[in-house]
């Protein structure tokens, strides 16, 4: 199969109305309303969601895996980041 | 004749289109172009069979000769399917596959529209699952018929080629039965000949935009209504039915 006419695309699935839609896979199709249609065939078959995104891989842009240490390591000694020096009053319930 | 019969008969004519298409789907299984379409297929023969299992069980239950699902599926002779000859034609290449799905569901898809009026509550019940199901079918064999029809030069002619092998098997889904006739007065059954708009309708789109011409069919293709099948239908119904005639009665 060309990836001429089959592109690949990053298909995105929403498992409940109020959850975010999050990456499931991949698949080929010529164009986005196949692409929609493939990922309903590979992706929904047992009801996993009822909202499909699709978008073609080529358009994604990734952070790059040889700057990983630059792009995220110095987040890891700075806990204070997290809310976590807070007294959470009992009336608030849980977080 | 009873109109319970008479429906019990309508219905297993139907249930054999649906039975026989499936299965036809069903052999792609692992064979498809690609993976998409090797889970696709699968499922569009899994809603077939679905249906086919819905309209022999009551069908069996109206008519009352003891005859469950299976033994209507597998334990009959070729002459006793009466499913159109459209629905048992060979696979051939995808584009056969995806045409051949097209001119069914463009048909089924206003059927069961029709049928959710239908006076029998059951056949209601059926229409309703079946008309969702049946639309994603006309949607995926049509933009497929589309993008093939509109494609690179090789597809186009083997869309062409699908085109003049299988029209001539269309007129056939227009045509009742007796029992059928009886279903379409007591308002059972829908009346195929009034869908006719609507079939057309749906391939004249889809041929416009995949660049596909209707032809003309002097002589249309029929028999399957009587029992009268094609050479194919009996190496068809010979891996159908293998199961159940070498271990009779087996269930898993």
């Amino acid at each position: 199969m060309s990836t001429q006419h089959m592109p690949l695309w990053e298909v995105f699935i929403r498992p409940r109305n109020g959850l975010d839609h999050k990456h499931v896979g991949s698949i080929h199709a010529a164009d986005s309303k196949m692409a929609l249609q493939s990922a309903r065939d590979v992706y929904t078959r047992r009801e996993e969601g009822n909202s499909i995104w699709v978008v073609q891989s080529r358009d994604i842009i990734a952070s790059d895996p040889d700057k990983a240490a630059e792009n995220f390591d110095p987040a890891g000694d700075k806990v204070y980041r997290h809310p976590s020096f807070y007294d959470i009053p009992d009336d608030v319930g849980h977080m | 004749m009873k109109p319970a019969a008479a429906l019990a008969d309508a219905l297993i004519t139907l249930g054999d289109d649906h039975l026989i298409l499936g299965h036809r789907l069903s052999q792609w299984c692992g064979h498809a172009p690609m993976l998409e379409e090797d889970l696709s297929m699968p499922n569009m023969a899994l809603d077939m069979l679905g249906q086919a299992r819905n309209l022999y069980t009551y069908a069996g239950g109206l008519e009352n000769k003891g005859r469950n699902e299976d033994d209507l599926a597998y334990l009959r002779t070729d002459r006793e399917y009466k499913n159109c000859l459209l629905v048992e034609r060979p696979n051939g290449d995808f584009a056969h596959t995806m045409l051949r799905q097209l001119y069914f569901a463009a048909f089924m898809h206003p059927f069961w529209q029709a049928a959710t009026t239908s006076a029998d509550d059951k056949i209601q019940g059926f229409a309703e699952k079946a008309v969702k199901e049946i639309a994603y079918h006309i949607r995926h064999a049509g933009e497929w018929v589309i993008r093939l029809g509109d494609g690179t030069e090789e597809s186009a002619q083997r869309m062409g080629e699908a085109v003049i092998a299988l029209h001539g098997y269309t007129d056939e889904l227009f045509s009742t039965t007796d029992t059928m006739q009886i279903c379409i007065e007591a308002n059972l059954l829908p009346d195929p000949e009034r869908l006719r708009d609507q079939w057309d309708q749906t391939i004249e789109q889809v041929f416009a935009e995949a660049f596909l011409t209707i032809p003309e069919i002097p002589f249309p293709q029929e028999g399957g209504r009587d029992g009268r099948h094609t050479e194919d239908f009996g190496h068809l119904l010979s891996e159908l039915q293998y199961m159940q005639r070498t271990y009779p009665g087996m269930t898993w």
